[in-house]
């Protein structure tokens, strides 16, 4: 009998599943590993659970600033050619190849109440050391790529009869934008914006140097981590893994639906 | 009424050079030109999507040269109709007229008059997606209609459909043409479409217009080699129409033609080189249009050969066959050959 390979198929799916696996069972076994009493004691431990609001409330305020500012920038780019325009595709690109901690160094630098911009901001009651507004500037820095970048591709998918069309029925660029645009780059924006959330939510490099101070959740994490241990940690993390993927899930299906 | 007056664009790997054109106001006027011709490019001057480099842009006498869009009074059917997916076939409509600040009545009133008048009032709740390409077609149309235009661009309005649709079509857009008297603007690659569909016509090529006149004009007197190609490859007849038993003889010379329709008086009969048969005995076919002919020539054209025929009444006819089918019926110069062809496949100009 000659011997007869698997199918293509077969052989990427068990290679897939590996990736699969090695992904989903450190989620699995962190909830399995941590006993229940203390994922339940998360609710009576005010610096955890202040942490987590703090975390949800800045990468949500970071993500619609982003939105506000990229998504005005990503049409630009999708809609139009000009000079320099390869030059500021790179700059969006940027953060991206950045080390997390290098950001939140430049941001420092430039961004920081003893720097000339910094100072400029201090005095609108602006300072980014240790507090809010710099997580918010740090979690900005490292995830408004990801945003640009989907609303930017969202907007070139749009075929530009549609635009062609609709001047000639009357409207205005302005109304093109609103009325044709958006509606049809609504789910790349959206898939992005939750992209973006999740980044910020997720950042830690960034926010230690900037702001270790109010502490977001997975600096939290980090703290405890380091000074009591694998237990002490587990018990916030899960709590924050589990609103993560809540918030994720229910933005994905409201995309899904749309 | 559209006018163009020496009209020049220049793009990276194209120019549109010094076009003239004149539109009468309701006329249905038809660009003819092979694929990169510059068809479309030159209805996107005459929508203001894009701006001439020199030369000026009149409708209904006013300079629109540097108007945007929305300020030209044009409705624009793109080749793939471009309906916004995101609205249903009523939103689509409606989509100008809300742009009017029409109250919502106005609005439901003139869509449902207007997709009453297209035969399409029962497709209004419908997601565009779903529409066949027909329905999209006139879909596009009423939505191009409802503001009213005062030119109605169409770049290659029948290319995306099949045979049957596009039959049914070619009258419809004359029939709205006549109907709403806006002045039609129509773009295509098929000689044929454009004769039977102008009023008059230009022929386009190389981003130059070569010939602007009516079609009867364009085939007795083509002005230039490339338009002779094209008149050169039909089979052109004029004679006498007159209805009879349901259909439409034309008389020609001492013989019959026979088309569809009622046509009565001076006509002039055209008749695709590819829509000629021929045969070496005489066929028992639905045909109504059959000839005993010679061969006079055979020409290799292309992917076909083209055989010249002529009638024992006198009649020229090219029929365009291929290399296979010239092999089987082993034609040469001299023999003498039957062609026949429907009565559906002959065209009328009026």
């Amino acid at each position: 009998m000659k011997f007869k390979p698997p199918s293509l198929a077969l052989a990427f799916s068990v290679l897939g599943a590996f990736l699969i696996l090695f992904l989903l069972i450190p989620v699995i076994l962190l909830y399995l590993t941590t006993p229940s009493e203390s994922l339940v004691g998360i609710v009576y431990d005010e610096e955890a659970v202040k942490a987590i609001f703090l975390s949800l409330a800045a990468a949500t305020l970071a993500t619609m600033l982003v939105l506000l500012f990229g998504v005005p920038l990503a049409f630009l780019l999708a809609r139009y050619h000009f000079a320099g325009k390869s030059l500021v595709e790179a700059i969006v690109d940027l953060p991206l190849v950045i080390p997390h901690s290098v950001a939140g160094i430049a941001v420092l630098v430039a961004y920081s109440s003893r720097s000339t911009i910094g100072g400029l901001l201090s005095h609108l009651g602006l300072t980014i050391e240790d507090t809010f507004w710099g997580i918010v500037a740090a979690m900005a820095f490292v995830s408004a790529t990801i945003l640009i970048n989907a609303a930017r591709d969202g907007f070139q998918s749009v075929d530009r009869e549609y635009e062609n069309v609709a001047r000639t029925l009357g409207a205005p660029l302005h109304r093109v934008f609103f009325g044709i645009y958006l509606p049809l780059s609504f789910k790349s924006i959206l898939s992005g914006a939750i992209m973006t959330w999740a980044r910020a939510m997720s950042e830690v490099g960034a926010i230690l140097i900037v702001a270790y101070f109010p502490k977001t959740a997975p600096i939290l994490i980090v703290e405890r981590f380091l000074n009591f241990g694998l237990s002490a940690s587990k018990p916030i993390a899960c709590a924050l893994l589990a609103i993560s993927i809540a918030v994720f899930l229910i933005l994905r299906f409201l995309a899904k639906r749309r | 009424m559209l006018e163009l007056i020496e009209v020049s664009k220049k793009w990276p790997e194209f120019n549109i050079t010094r076009v003239s054109m004149h539109c009468r106001k309701g006329e249905y006027f038809v660009i003819m030109g092979p694929t990169g011709a510059g068809k479309t490019l030159l209805l996107q001057l005459i929508a203001g999507i894009e701006y001439p480099d020199s030369g000026k842009i009149l409708i209904d006498d006013l300079d629109v040269t540097y108007h945007p869009p929305e300020k030209r009074r044009v409705g624009y059917v793109p080749q793939n109709y471009a309906l916004f997916p995101h609205l249903d076939v009523f939103e689509n409509i409606a989509f100008g007229l809300k742009l009017r600040k029409l109250s919502r009545l106005e609005i439901k009133r003139r869509v449902k008059e207007l997709a009453e008048h297209l035969g399409i009032e029962h497709l209004l709740h419908r997601d565009v997606k779903t529409l066949s390409g027909g329905e999209q077609q006139r879909v596009a149309l009423a939505r191009a209609l409802a503001v009213d235009p005062s030119i109605l661009l169409l770049d290659e309005p029948l290319s995306a459909l099949d045979t049957k649709t596009r039959e049914s079509l070619r009258d419809y857009l004359k029939k709205i043409n006549k109907d709403f008297q806006v002045t039609a603007v129509h773009v295509t690659h098929d000689f044929i479409e454009a004769l039977s569909l102008a009023d008059r016509m230009a022929i386009m090529n190389k981003g130059q217009l070569l010939q602007v006149g009516t079609p009867d004009e364009i085939l007795s007197h083509p002005s230039n080699r490339f338009v002779a190609e094209f008149t050169g490859s039909i089979n052109v007849l004029r004679g006498k129409a007159s209805p009879r038993e349901g259909a439409t003889e034309i008389k020609v010379a001492n013989t019959s033609i026979w088309a569809i329709g009622q046509h009565q008086g001076e006509v002039t009969a055209i008749i695709r080189p590819e829509s000629i048969l021929v045969a070496k005995e005489k066929p028992r076919t639905s045909a109504r249009n059959v000839f005993q002919a010679t061969v006079d020539g055979i020409e290799h054209r292309g992917a076909v050969y083209a055989v010249k025929l002529i009638t024992d009444e006198g009649l020229s006819f090219t029929a365009y066959i291929t290399r296979s089918a010239l092999l089987e019926l082993d034609l040469k110069p001299g023999d003498s050959a039957f062609l026949f062809f429907k009565a559906s496949e002959v065209h009328l100009l009026r």
